[in-house]
């Protein structure tokens, strides 16, 4: 709509303007995809946010089983913490070798990342592999019904990202470094970033609280 | 390690025109920084029982965690106003609103509902199914 306005003559476009109520000027986002997947990302902060609801709903009903403060190891979170948090540095090392169109060091930060977020995932898995050996599994009460969902959800999305990771160093392997490759890492970025967001929820919220 | 990116990472920057969405060096290093801190009080406090109350502790976590939220935003994330001509703060203002409707209505309404039931003890607990 924007470019018909354009389009008009001068004085025709300020009659036009008189009636119209959105922006004549371009307003048109420079890159599409990065907009859209940023949408997307705030949509999954959405179920982030109902699973955080959830938990802080039921995050107290222990059902006469085990707490938080029974369970939760927090030096093996403050870890899991540390490498998803390296993870996110060398993330962005890797994108600024990227911009700057060297190949090799990217795919090194890439894989350096990939097994940052490999590392966080398997403490997680071990800790949830303990929780139930314990027998404080999902089905034991509404806190840790809550709390393996909410968790777990994050560490699927790092699984996701682990294998979108991978993905992209093949292709940066065999494509090298061209536009489409740059958007491509870009939006792992933004979602890798983004699962850090969570991850500060999760300690602080779930961890750290719960601990207490 | 980042010996070999520093003369490079601020030329990234150029032929680009636009540079929303990209970070320097120098943003990076300082959210790093800045996170770590921010991780390393609120585990400090928890773990060295270092504030006279649990509800203080409380209080000073989900604070410092909101602030980290903004560190990672913009250092990590490189949100500000102009990024895609501000459709993305829009986009987050939104969601932000959602997820506060989202948890303030749950934990209101699940808490109104709660202090309605008659009280359970631990022994009623175990007989339920």
């Amino acid at each position: 709509m924007a470019s018909q306005a354009h389009a008009l003559p001068t004085h025709l476009k300020a009659e036009a303007d008189k009636d119209r109520f959105h922006m004549t000027e371009e307003h048109h986002p420079e890159n599409g995809t990065l907009l859209g997947f940023w949408i997307y990302l705030m949509s999954d902060c959405l179920i982030f946010a109902v699973l955080f609801a959830c938990y802080a709903v039921l995050g107290r009903s222990y059902a006469a089983g085990p707490s938080g403060a029974d369970l939760f190891d927090l030096p093996l979170v403050a870890v899991n913490t540390g490498l998803l948090l390296f993870s996110s540095i060398t993330y962005g090392f890797a994108m600024l070798s990227a911009q700057a169109g060297r190949k090799q060091p990217t795919l090194i930060w890439l894989a350096i990342t990939g097994l940052f977020g490999a590392g966080f995932l398997s403490l997680e898995l071990y800790e949830f592999a303990h929780l139930i050996h314990e027998g404080a599994g999902p089905q034991r009460s509404a806190f840790l019904s809550s709390f393996f969902v909410l968790v777990g959800t994050h560490g699927l999305h790092v699984t996701f990202g682990i294998l979108w990771l991978i993905t992209l160093m093949v292709q940066v392997g065999q494509r090298g470094l061209d536009a489409p490759m740059l958007r491509r890492l870009m939006c792992l970025s933004m979602f890798w970033h983004f699962l850090d967001v969570v991850w500060i929820g999760v300690f602080s919220f779930v961890y750290l609280l719960g601990a207490l | 390690m980042a010996a070999h990116d520093t003369d490079h990472a601020p030329g990234a920057h150029e032929g680009h025109g636009h540079d929303a969405g990209r970070g320097s060096l120098k943003d990076y290093v300082i959210g790093f920084v800045l996170a770590v801190i921010l991780t390393a009080i609120p585990f400090w406090l928890v773990m060295g029982h270092v504030l006279p109350t649990p509800q203080m502790t409380a209080v000073a976590v989900m604070g410092l965690a909101v602030i980290q939220v903004i560190v990672h935003m913009i250092y990590f994330l490189h949100m500000n106003s102009r990024s895609e001509g501000g459709w993305t703060l829009l986009a987050l203002m939104f969601t932000l609103i959602l997820v506060v409707i989202t948890l303030s209505g749950s934990l209101w309404v699940m808490h109104n509902l709660n202090t309605h039931m008659m009280p359970l003890d631990a022994h009623d607990m175990k007989q339920m199914p």
